[in-house]
Parts: structure tokens; C-alpha cells; sequence
């Protein structure tokens, strides 16, 4: 769990690297706390499926809002 | 000899089979404009006594006629929400919002900027703050600090409508910076420095009377990005409205009983113009969603909102088109009857697709913040050349025209490329740009106004967009100025040299890349490269900063310094380079 929060956070930064992990809440829409447009978002998630090796369809992403959305999708997904 | 040939030198030849009239040969204005006239007088009001307000014709009129109880907006939030206010609660929350701003000392003329997601009070303030007399600024809530500092300094902000979570992130900590801002109304929560928009709105009155403005008042301010220097403010009148009431018409095709969808920002021009005032001065019901792209989720809201116009862009249709065909597949849009986009030039095989998937082709139209509205389109009444932005509406003219010296000549020739000019004069057609004169009057030949916009007109009269006659970058439909992203970049200690360009992107158009050239002492590398991705991300924000950075030991310049953009551009395309002869070290 914790290791995929990691890579989580990690494949983020790639994309957002002014984000301060200590600030991120886990419960709260990412991309309030976040600036993600659009193409960074898509980006972002394109970057998971190849850091995690795991397929995350276009018919998902709507689930995917907060932090903890994505751990757990992820999650159930390995 | 037959009425059907004619001579030419020496020799008889036939006339050709059609006969080209331009405006002159009409020797009198036809008598169109008057049918214009008339269906104007009947769908705008004006003021009682005299003078015209936006706000005034996009709410008040309705809400004490028979669209009382129609509903104006449907708000649909990110958590499913969704919460409709009919014109007549919207009449009575604009009183509200005006009745706070006058409470606060604001006159006509101030201006009221307004920094937020698509949420209802973003709306309130923008027509609360028409009515009044204010003039007002949506801004793009996805910018970063910077470019909110420039805007509301360039604007002389007094007043910003914010939320508390772009307040923290975005605004405290450049308020010392804006003398002139006294007033910021927080919609959500109490925070010290800041005005609770919630109770000032409780504690205001229902009954406002609209401000007697007249069609030359300023009505919105909407900046644009320019090649050099920054951001221009692009002043608007309340005389607009018959701009944005005809094309809602003619472009769009708004009747009353449509529920119509514009996904733009009201923080682009696009979302304010079409987003906002066109549909409700034809008393249609308007989707706003809050939430960001999702293409499944589009969908869902095509179908069960049951939109009949939607209004979109480019980039938006190809991220639908990448989520594959099997999605829509699942949704019926039987009520959907008209599709318009606008941003970018919409490919041919993206309007081939909205009719193979959504059964409908997609109808491209073209203008900018400086028209105010829609003026080259595609319309229902004509025909579709995919791949063109159309023909010109009704009382608008529009040119190709080469520059001779300080002058230009409009070229007649079809398929030539030129610059695209409209004859001046449309009454949406910005009146300036705030404090820059010289730059405003840089922007008109004689009678034309000069887009920059590269175009040519085939020769049936449709124009066909070619690119930007300068280096501006557009981005998913937004124009981004270089020189503002060079700027921040410039900022970082290591930084000697920035140049920015617009990489060409098959989804967004343009994506913006950075080449910088750096100080002594600093290496490039991965490390080096994410520290001023996240220094640009920081201050510019999502929307206008780099997507990509790379290093040159040196940029390419002219002999007076210039980073030449161009060349950069051609490298990365690995275009020929052109004429370099301009280039610092090529004698």
C-alpha cells in the first residue's frame, strides 16, 4: 500500500515536480490541490500505467479523483 | 454577336458562367441589414429610458417575461451535484451581488475581476458586476501567480471574486503587490484579509436597478497574450450585445427551448462570450459543468442533460476521439441537433468523426478575444468544407491582405495566402487595448483590423486558417505569449537565455517548449531540468507553463539580441531554417 502511494507520488512529480508530498491530503481532489491541466493529468496517468505496469482504461478515470482513488484502484488492479 | 461572348483582344471570347458582385456594385446597402435591424429590435430590449447594459438583456428582461421560471442555468458539480436557477433567481442574486459591490463604494468603470472554477457565484459576479456598471475580468483559475499579478495590475483590479482555496494558493501571496485591489470576496469561507461573499450576499437586497450604461460604456476586460511585452487587455462595450445576440443566432442557432453546452472557461473569451451572455440573450438553458475533461463523463452529460447545441473545441474532440469509438457507442444523443467548435482549426477528420460517431458533423467557426464574437463560421444554413473555419457571418467582411511597407492591399486572388483582415466596425470589435494605445492602433491598416492570424479564401469565400503571423503559441485553444513564459524562466539563477516555442501536438495543437541557455557555473541535467519546471510550474501555473525544457549551450540571436524563435522552432522541426541572415554569427 505505502509502496504504491510512493510510486504514485512519484510518477507525479515527474509531471508536477513543484509538489510538496507533505502537503498533498489524501481525501481531497488531486487537481484542486494540484494545478493538472488536463494534458498533464492524462500524462500523469499514462506515466502510472508505465511505472506500475498496470492498464488503467479511459472508462476508469472518472473514478480516479483524490490520492487515496487512485491507491486503491491500483491497488485492487495488482 | 451573342450576349453571351464578348471581345478581347481582338479575339470574341465567352463571358464567364458567373457573375462576381462585391458590396460597391449593390451602390446601396441591401435591404438585409434592415431585416437584421428588425430582428435585433425584437430580440434585445434596451434600457428603459434609454442606453444598453448586457446584464440587462441576458437576465432582467427575461426574468419579468414569459422565460421567468425557465431555467437559465443548470450547474452541474464534480461530486454529481447539480442545482438550477431559473432567470428570475438569477435576476434577483445579480441584484444581490450589485447591491454588495455598491455597498463597498464601487462605481461604474471599477474594475471587478473574477478568479474561479466554474461555480454559480463566478456567474453571479460576472453579470452582477455588468449590471452594475463594473467592468468586469474573468481570469483563467488554472494560471499561476504571475499571470494573475500582471492581469489585475495591468487592470487596475479593485475588486476579486476568489475562492478560499485559489485565495491561499494563488493570491495571498502576491496581494502586497496590487496596490489597488481593496476588496477580496471570499465565496467560502471567512478568512482574515478577506470580505465572506456568502453573508454580504445574505444581508444584500433583492431589488437592484440596473446602471445606465450606453453601447460605448466598458462592459469586460479579457486579456490576450501578444508576441513581446505583456498581456493585453482587450476592452469590450455593453454595445457588444448585438454582436453575441446575431451569432448566437446565425453561428449557433440558439432557440429558447435549447439546452446548450459550452465547455469553455469563462476565464477565455470563448466562456464568457458563449458561455455566458450569447445563450441567455435567447433565453436558452445553459449546462455548466465544474468538473475538468473526462470523456466519459461528457458523455453522460451529452446524453442526460440532453443537449441540443453544444459549443466545443478542438482539443477537447480529438481527447474524446483517443478514448475510442466503443465509449460513445454506450450514450444516445438523440435530442442533439447542432455542433460547433472553436480554438484552433478543427482537423477534417474530426468533424468527419462527429458524424460517423455522433451523427452530426462538427461545425468549425473562428474569431478571437479582440472580435468579442463569432465572426468566420461555419453555419447550419451552408455547407460544411471540412477543414475550413467557414465564410463570414451576415455584416461582417472579411479580407486576405499582404503587407507593402506600413501599408496593405487586399489580395483578390483565391487560395493565396495572407494575412486575415476584417473591415473594422462590428459592435463587438474590442476599442482598445488598457493603456497601450500605440499597440491598439498597430492592430488596423485604414479600415481593416488586422488579425495575425495567417489565412486564405478559396474561391467560394471559405477561409482556410495556415497559422500565426507571429510567435504566439496556442495551447488547447489559448494563446500563450512567449515572452511571458521567457520571463519566469529568466527569473532562475541559472538562466542566461530563454526562448519558448509552440511544438506542434497532435491532441492540444500546440504544446509550449522551453530552450534555455544557462549561467556559468550551473550544469544541465535531470535535477537542474525538474527545479525549473517546477519554478515556471509555481509562478505561471498548469495552463501556461512549459510542458517540456531543454538545454543549448547558447540560443540562436539577431545581431541586436533577439532570441529568434523562429529558428528554434524550425530546429526542433527540423524544418529548413529560412532566411538567417539576421542571425548573430552567420557573417
Amino acid at each position: 500500500m505505502e509502496d504504491i502511494r510512493a510510486v504514485v507520488i512519484a510518477t507525479l512529480k515527474k509531471i508536477a515536480p513543484e509538489v510538496e508530498e507533505q502537503e498533498l491530503k489524501d481525501d481531497s481532489p488531486l487537481r484542486s490541490q494540484v494545478d493538472l491541466d488536463s494534458m498533464d493529468w492524462l500524462n500523469f496517468l499514462i506515466a502510472l500505467h508505465g511505472s506500475l505496469s498496470i492498464d488503467i482504461p479511459e472508462a476508469d478515470y472518472a473514478r480516479l479523483i483524490t490520492l487515496s482513488d487512485l491507491v486503491d484502484y491500483l491497488k485492487t488492479k495488482i | 454577336m451573342s450576349l453571351l461572348t464578348t471581345e478581347k483582344e481582338g479575339k470574341i471570347v465567352a463571358r464567364p458562367g458567373i457573375i462576381r458582385k462585391t458590396a460597391a456594385d449593390l451602390r446601396a446597402l441591401p435591404n438585409l441589414s434592415d431585416y437584421a435591424k428588425a430582428d435585433l429590435q425584437a430580440g434585445l430590449a434596451g434600457l428603459p429610458g434609454g442606453g444598453v447594459n448586457i446584464a440587462f438583456e441576458a437576465v432582467d428582461r427575461h426574468a419579468c417575461g414569459p422565460l421567468r421560471d425557465h431555467t437559465a442555468f443548470r450547474f452541474l458539480g464534480r461530486d454529481g451535484s447539480r442545482k438550477d436557477l431559473s432567470y428570475a433567481e438569477l435576476a434577483r442574486l445579480t441584484n444581490r451581488f450589485a447591491n454588495v459591490l455598491r455597498r463597498l463604494g464601487i462605481v461604474k468603470g471599477d474594475r471587478v475581476f473574477v478568479l474561479a472554477g466554474r461555480i454559480p457565484e463566478l456567474y453571479l459576479a460576472v453579470l452582477g458586476g455588468l449590471k452594475m456598471g463594473a467592468v468586469v475580468s474573468p481570469l483563467f483559475s488554472a494560471f499561476g501567480p504571475e499571470p494573475l499579478r500582471t492581469r489585475m495590475r495591468i487592470g487596475e483590479a479593485r475588486v476579486l471574486v476568489t475562492t478560499s482555496e485559489l485565495y491561499r494558493r494563488k493570491v495571498a501571496k502576491i496581494r502586497e503587490s496590487l496596490p489597488t485591489l481593496e476588496h477580496v470576496l471570499v465565496v467560502d469561507e471567512n478568512i482574515p484579509g478577506t470580505l465572506d461573499l456568502g453573508r454580504l450576499m445574505n444581508e444584500a437586497e433583492d431589488e437592484f436597478v440596473c446602471a445606465q450604461t450606453t453601447a460605448e460604456d466598458m462592459s469586460l476586460l479579457h486579456f490576450t497574450s501578444g508576441t513581446t511585452g505583456t498581456p493585453k487587455g482587450a476592452i469590450h462595450v455593453h454595445g457588444a450585445v448585438t454582436t453575441h445576440y446575431l451569432t448566437g443566432k446565425y453561428a449557433l442557432d440558439l432557440h429558447p427551448e435549447d439546452i446548450f453546452w459550452c465547455t469553455a472557461d469563462p476565464g477565455w473569451v470563448t466562456g464568457t462570450s458563449y458561455g455566458i451572455i450569447a445563450p441567455l440573450l435567447h433565453g436558452v438553458s445553459s449546462i455548466i459543468d465544474e468538473a475538468d475533461f473526462d470523456a466519459e463523463r461528457w458523455y453522460r452529460i451529452l446524453q442526460d442533460q440532453g443537449v441540443t447545441v453544444w459549443y466545443t473545441a478542438p482539443t477537447a474532440i480529438r481527447m474524446l476521439m483517443k478514448a475510442g469509438k466503443e465509449m460513445p457507442g454506450r450514450f444516445s444523443f438523440p435530442l442533439l441537433r447542432f455542433i460547433a467548435s472553436v480554438g484552433e482549426p478543427l482537423n477534417p477528420e474530426a468533424v468527419w468523426w462527429g458524424k460517423e460517431v455522433l451523427n452530426l458533423p462538427i461545425h468549425d467557426n473562428w474569431w478571437q478575444t479582440e472580435t468579442g464574437g463569432i465572426m468566420i463560421a461555419n453555419t447550419p444554413a451552408f455547407d460544411i468544407k471540412p477543414g475550413s473555419m467557414g465564410r463570414p457571418l451576415p455584416g461582417i467582411e472579411a479580407f486576405i491582405v499582404r503587407h507593402e511597407g506600413d501599408s496593405v492591399a487586399v489580395v483578390d486572388a483565391p487560395d493565396t495566402e495572407g494575412e486575415l483582415a476584417l473591415k473594422r466596425g462590428w459592435p463587438a470589435m474590442f476599442r482598445g487595448y488598457l493603456n497601450n494605445e500605440e499597440r491598439y492602433r498597430k492592430c488596423f491598416a485604414g479600415d481593416l483590423y488586422l488579425t495575425g492570424d495567417l489565412a486564405k479564401r478559396d474561391a467560394d469565400g471559405y477561409f482556410w486558417f495556415i497559422g500565426r503571423a507571429d510567435d504566439v503559441i496556442k495551447s488547447a485553444g489559448h494563446l500563450i505569449g512567449p515572452f511571458e513564459v521567457e520571463s519566469v524562466l529568466m527569473e532562475h539563477p541559472a538562466v542566461a537565455e530563454a526562448g519558448v516555442i509552440g511544438k506542434p501536438d497532435e491532441v492540444v495543437g500546440e504544446t509550449v517548449k522551453a530552450f534555455v541557455s544557462l549561467r556559468q557555473g550551473f550544469e544541465p541535467g535531470e535535477e537542474l531540468r525538474m527545479e525549473l519546471l517546477a519554478h515556471a510550474r509555481k509562478r505561471l501555473g498548469a495552463a501556461v507553463a512549459p510542458k517540456e525544457i531543454a538545454f543549448l549551450p547558447s540560443l540562436p540571436k539577431t545581431r541586436s539580441g533577439k532570441i529568434m524563435r523562429r529558428l528554434l522552432k524550425a530546429r526542433e522541426l527540423g524544418l529548413p531554417e529560412g532566411d538567417t541572415s539576421a542571425l548573430e554569427n552567420s557573417a
